[in-house]
């Protein structure tokens, strides 16, 4: 759904150098919208746009490269942190950063986010939590909430049948390579502003060559929650945030 | 340029090939029989500060592949037909987002797990696609630990001149066998620009890869671009070598390994005055239709020996186009036939002046 913007919200993203002043696809209400500019404003703060090479993942954010205003790639659904392995060994004075929903990074990119962690490479992941695949129609995601319905749960996730929500973050956070695992979402300007200084503390560690940093981002999908954008912000404080609990995980 | 002559396995050759063509990436997975490709480059990338990575799964590599490929540096992976197939996901998209790479398959024994014999059964899936959408490789087709080290270097140069992946067909016998080969200590690898590569904006435009093609006709127009792409290399890329065709009543065509025992047979086949030749396809993709088809006009009758169920027989019989018979021999599985099962077959063929 393309959305028209105003001329003020033009001018703001004009204002923020990374971001390029165009009409985004998202629906209204969604998060990735917001977590890309909050990517493009932390690029700005430390003068790293000319150095970054992005790994856009297939998912809603697919075309991310539309809306970033600097170099990016496309990676095969989850092989995202497997390209950006590849970019950042051979060119390791940029700043590389992954862009993944929870399809890409904790159903079908497992292996590979689970072994760019282990080896400790120095890039930053951004991991969009939506609890469902917004691209594809709204089916279960690992990361879906017990009883949540989606369109392959449609009497909600059972357990029995479908597994239990995957905290992927729990589970990197043990491994030595990783250095920075932060929760954030970005449903009020509250949670906003510390999802913005989460992002920038990724990148931070990464331009600091101190190894992987990830950050997952709780972010709304109202379009297949099946709520308005507001029902969504308020689901992410009443219940995602309740499973997913919000904070730094690790920092070292 | 000096040369230093040595005796070495085919995977050894073929890594030394890729480091002396400039190759500053590699990433692999382990499988027999290649194993000694991804020691031999997890040595020499540290030796000429390249990177060198074990990855998770070929998945991983041919994706890791990707990203050091885009950011434009000569990189390469290498693996067994299971392993391979892994690959292909990966292997179209480096030929849509046109990322340059080389690919090393030392076939095995298949389907399925099969064993570590050699074998020439990924025929199909490497010229003919293996991956989804409309796509060709370059392949190319070593016979000797030689041609392991020549060729790799021509792949890398192909690559890069032609912005696609380039795969080496190879086999276990290839790749374990060792022979004396010459190696140059040094050349001077060509050089081509990289006005694609993803380096960060600095000073110009940013930059994007991407396989994605959304808009109207956006996506017939490059399929239409990679075909006029793969139509310049069919005219101007193939490679072959031809042993005793001008007189020839049967003519062999064979590649890889099988190339030189089929050549062992048509030498054992001369001494007992049967006029045999063979054509050596170099490139299995472009396939020496041509020569093929001029080779028709002298030759009775054709026999193709492949270590498959018969794959490469194909191409032989669509470029013969009915004019000669075309007969075939092979083994599967791992077998691997010798000079005097091909000799045999050959003086069974009856009705071509033999
Ligand atoms: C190999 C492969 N399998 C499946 C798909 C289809 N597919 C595209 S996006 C997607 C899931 C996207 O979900 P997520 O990663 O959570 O991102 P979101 O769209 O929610 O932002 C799937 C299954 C694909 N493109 N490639
Ligand atoms: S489907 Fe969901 S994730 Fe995708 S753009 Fe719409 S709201 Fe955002």
């Amino acid at each position: 759904m393309i959305q028209k913007k105003d001329t003020a919200l033009k001018n703001a993203e004009a204002s923020v150098k990374s971001l390029r002043a165009v009409e985004h696809h998202y629906c209204a209400g969604c998060g990735h919208g917001i977590i890309h500019r909050l990517i493009c404003e932390a690029i700005d703060e430390y003068g790293i746009r000319d150095r970054v090479i992005a790994v856009a993942p297939v998912g809603c954010a697919v075309i991310a490269y539309e809306y970033w205003n600097f170099d990016v790639t496309e990676a095969a659904h989850g092989r995202t942190p497997a390209v950006a392995t590849g970019i950042k060994r051979v060119r390791p004075n940029n700043i590389v950063f992954t862009y993944q929903g929870d399809g890409d990074l904790a159903a079908i990119g497992t292996a590979e986010i689970i072994h760019a962690a282990n080896r400790g490479e120095n890039i930053t992941v951004i991991f969009v939590n939506n609890g469902v695949y917004g691209m594809t129609g709204g089916q279960m995601a690992p990361t879906t909430l017990a009883g949540q319905k989606t369109s392959t749960t449609m009497e909600g996730r059972s357990l029995r049948r479908d597994g239990y929500p995957l905290k992927i973050l729990e589970m990197l956070a043990v491994l030595p390579g990783v250095k920075y695992v932060e929760r954030v979402a970005v449903n009020s300007s509250h949670e906003v502003l510390r999802a913005k200084r989460a992002i920038s503390k990724a990148f931070k560690m990464q331009i600091d060559g101190k190894g992987f940093s990830i950050v997952e981002v709780l972010s709304m999908c109202p379009t297949y929650w099946g709520m308005t954008p507001i029902q969504a912000s308020d689901r992410i404080k009443n219940d995602v945030a309740i499973f997913y609990p919000l904070g730094v995980i690790k920092s070292c | 340029m000096s040369k230093n002559r040595v005796l070495m396995c085919g995977n050894e050759a073929c890594g030394e090939g890729a480091v002396l063509a400039g190759c500053k990436f590699y990433a692999g997975y382990p499988i027999t029989p290649q194993n000694e490709l991804t020691s031999y480059m997890s040595k020499r990338m540290n030796e000429t500060l390249g990177v060198f990575i074990q990855s998770e799964s070929e998945t991983s590599a041919i994706n890791m592949v990707f990203g050091a490929s885009a950011a434009g540096v000569r990189v390469m992976t290498s693996s067994s037909s299971p392993g391979i197939s892994l690959k292909q996901e990966g292997i179209s998209y480096l030929s849509a987002c046109e990322l340059p790479c080389v690919i090393v398959n030392m076939q095995r024994g298949g389907p399925g797990l099969g064993n570590i014999a050699p074998s020439q059964g990924d025929y199909f899936q490497s010229v003919k696609g293996g991956g989804h959408g409309d796509y060709k490789l370059i392949v190319l087709a070593p016979a000797s630990v030689q041609d392991m080290l020549d060729l790799t270097i021509t792949a890398f140069d192909l690559a890069d001149k032609y912005r696609m992946p380039v795969l080496i067909l190879g086999d276990g016998l290839l790749g374990q066998m060792m022979e004396p080969l010459t190696i140059p200590s040094e050349i001077e690898p060509k050089h081509y620009d990289k006005p694609w590569a993803l380096t960060g904006c600095k000073g110009r435009e940013p930059r994007v890869i991407k396989s994605l093609l959304l808009a109207d006709g956006a996506l017939e127009e490059h399929n239409k671009h990679l075909q006029e792409k793969f139509k310049i290399i069919k005219e101007v890329e193939v490679y072959s070598q031809s042993f005793n065709t001008k007189d020839a009543d049967i003519i062999i065509v064979a590649y890889g390994s099988v190339a030189r025992i089929a050549k062992a047979a048509m030498t054992l086949a001369r001494a007992k005055g049967l006029k045999v030749g063979l054509i050596r396809p170099i490139t299995l993709w472009p396939f020496p239709d041509k020569v093929i088809q001029e080779a028709c006009a002298r030759a009775k009758k054709f026999l193709v020996v492949e270590m498959s169920a018969g794959q490469m027989v194909e191409d032989v019989r669509l470029a013969v186009n009915g004019k000669v018979e075309v007969d075939f021999y092979g083994r599967m599985g791992g077998g691997v036939p010798g000079e005097g099962e091909i000799l045999k077959h050959i003086e069974s063929l009856g009705g071509a002046g033999v």
